[in-house]
């Protein structure tokens, strides 16, 4: 199966690698999948307190191409987004920036739900209630 | 010099040797008889050729002309050699002892013969991949008719106990059928030595072109007999009708030729590859290697690298070198490999595994480049790893309540 140019160029250069600090209040973190399904997702955003706005988002990744594309792409999508605009990003905007093929839209579900998880950890460590999603439908 | 792209998956496919294209293409445009036709010239040719190679593939496995069935390939063998033997002795019982690592070609016809109402054990394999003796002679019934245990493994390399396999069949008079795709032409088998009684192996893993293979059917002690499969002009003495594929058959037999003629100089300079791929690669933290060290096929390779997935590996030069990975990220399922779990690995080290099969014309620069792109890439993947992160930290994955999918 060929990847996409897009995939192949978040995989060679992803953006956003790395680990932010989350002992602190402002970073919220999502870890998602497991090492058994061949993907786990960390994804991480940092959120400027005064403005409620992500102004800083980091991932790491195990897993095939498609995933570290995706999550690489998350963390870019993120970063600027408020916290409430962040939540909206769907996965099938994933899926058709990146061109995945079908067998791989998982990893853009993985994506979106590490974006979901990492914005309730934030939440939960500010006090404020956690968001109900949905389960995603792909699995 | 450095020959790219850098071709290391030789357990699914060879290329075809210059010389068994050369012997091949008369038979095309020139002596292109049906093996068939007794009236004329190009009939007797064509039926000379086809006897020629017949002679060549027997030589190889120390069988006799008249026990060679040519077909499609292994996966035909295999339905031919099993599905044959469960309907040509149906009388004596229809019990059939196989291992659960066998190619899907085997195991599938095993699956259809349990729907025809055949009874099929499953023996585990040990860690190493090699099967436990006693529990196949206990495996044994009174109507037990075919143990089916492959010589050696497609994914890991591993090679089966054949001998002791084939005499614990003779103590209990039943037959003993051995895929020998990945075995035959790269180390030696000989089915009289190995006590094998039908045997499926194809050319197009021993440099010889797709779409031809041949089934080993003992004719002495015992006499053996499959039921065919395919019906039709009662062509290879009624087991497998349909008119000879007379240009693959001319280059499975030379390629069988060439590989009886170097064999011994082949394996010598691909293992010593091989070793050295092997343990460069084997420095790399956390890496391990699959299956038996010893009892193994000379050019193969499957190594684990923990904490990275093996289709994401395989992307860092996927262009420059052709792998294989027991990771199956694209499936459906997202199983990986039934090999590596039978074994006994996690699904996370099944996940990171690669398997190298190296060939004729592997070189060692291109071992070296091997070597560094798939450190290389190994490294940077775990920079980008949780996985690794967590395990630098110490954190027991295993303790870890991860959110499943």
């Amino acid at each position: 199966m060929a990847y996409s140019e897009k995939v192949i160029d978040h995989y060679q250069n992803p953006k956003n690698v790395g680990t932010l600090d989350k002992s602190k209040n402002s970073v919220g973190t999502g870890l998602v999948g497991a090492p058994e399904c061949g993907d786990v997702m960390r994804l991480q955003i940092e959120v400027d307190e005064a403005t409620g706005i992500i102004k800083d988002a980091k991932f790491k990744t195990f897993g095939c191409g498609s995933a570290i594309a995706s999550s690489s792409l998350a963390t870019e999508w993120l970063k600027g987004k408020s916290v409430d605009e962040a939540v909206k990003i769907d996965n099938m905007t994933i899926v058709e920036e990146l061109n995945l093929p079908p067998v791989k839209i998982h990893c853009s579900v993985l994506a979106e739900d590490a974006i979901k998880a990492a914005i309730n950890d934030y939440r939960k460590k500010n006090g404020l209630e956690e968001l109900q999603f949905e389960d995603s439908v792909v699995h | 010099m450095l020959n790219l792209p850098v071709y290391l998956d030789h357990n699914a496919t060879t290329p075809c040797d210059p010389r068994v294209v050369e012997a091949m293409i008369p038979y095309f445009t020139q002596s292109f008889g049906n093996a068939a036709s007794r009236n004329h010239p190009f009939g007797w040719q064509a039926e000379e050729a086809v006897d020629y190679a017949r002679e060549q593939v027997a030589k190889l496995i120390g069988a006799d002309p008249k026990e060679i069935i040519f077909t499609s390939g292994a996966t035909e063998g295999d339905n031919l050699g099993i599905k044959g033997v469960f309907e040509m002795y149906a009388s004596k019982g229809n019990h059939i002892i196989t291992c659960n690592i066998e190619h899907k070609a085997v195991l599938d016809t095993c699956k259809h013969i349990e729907r025809e109402g055949g009874g099929v054990t499953y023996l585990n394999v040990k860690p190493n991949g090699l099967i436990d003796l006693q529990e196949l002679e206990a495996a044994i019934k009174p109507t037990t008719i075919l143990i089916a245990i492959m010589y050696a493994n497609n994914e890991i390399g591993t090679i089966m106990p054949v001998r002791e396999i084939s005499a614990i069949a003779r103590k209990h008079g039943v037959l003993f059928f051995t895929d020998g795709v990945q075995a035959v032409g790269k180390i030696p088998v000989d089915v009289n030595k190995d006590g094998i009684d039908i045997m499926a192996f194809t050319a197009h893993k021993m440099y010889g072109p797709k779409g031809v293979g041949a089934l080993y059917v003992r004719r002495k002690n015992p006499r053996v007999k499959v039921t065919a499969q395919i019906d039709g002009g009662g062509h290879e003495r009624g087991m497998r009708s349909g008119t000879l594929n007379v240009p693959g058959i001319v280059g499975f037999g030379k390629a069988c030729e060439i590989c009886m003629q170097e064999m011994e100089s082949d394996t010598a300079r691909i293992i010593k590859l091989r070793d050295k791929l092997e343990q460069a690669l084997l420095k790399v933290e956390e890496s391990y290697l699959n299956g038996d060290k010893e009892q193994r096929l000379p050019h193969v390779s499957n190594i684990s690298f923990k904490y990275v997935e093996g289709e994401g590996l395989l992307m860092g030069f996927n262009k420059n070198i052709a792998l294989s990975s027991g990771s199956a990220c694209t499936s459906a399922s997202l199983e990986p490999s039934y090999v590596l779990k039978a074994l006994g690995l996690g699904d996370d080290l099944a996940h990171s595994s690669l398997r190298f099969g190296l060939g004729r014309y592997t070189t060692e620069e291109q071992i070296d480049f091997t070597i560094e792109q798939v450190a290389g890439t190994v490294n940077k993947l775990r920079e980008m790893s949780p996985l690794w992160e967590m395990f630098k930290e110490g954190i027991d994955l295993d303790t870890v309540q991860w959110a499943h999918h």
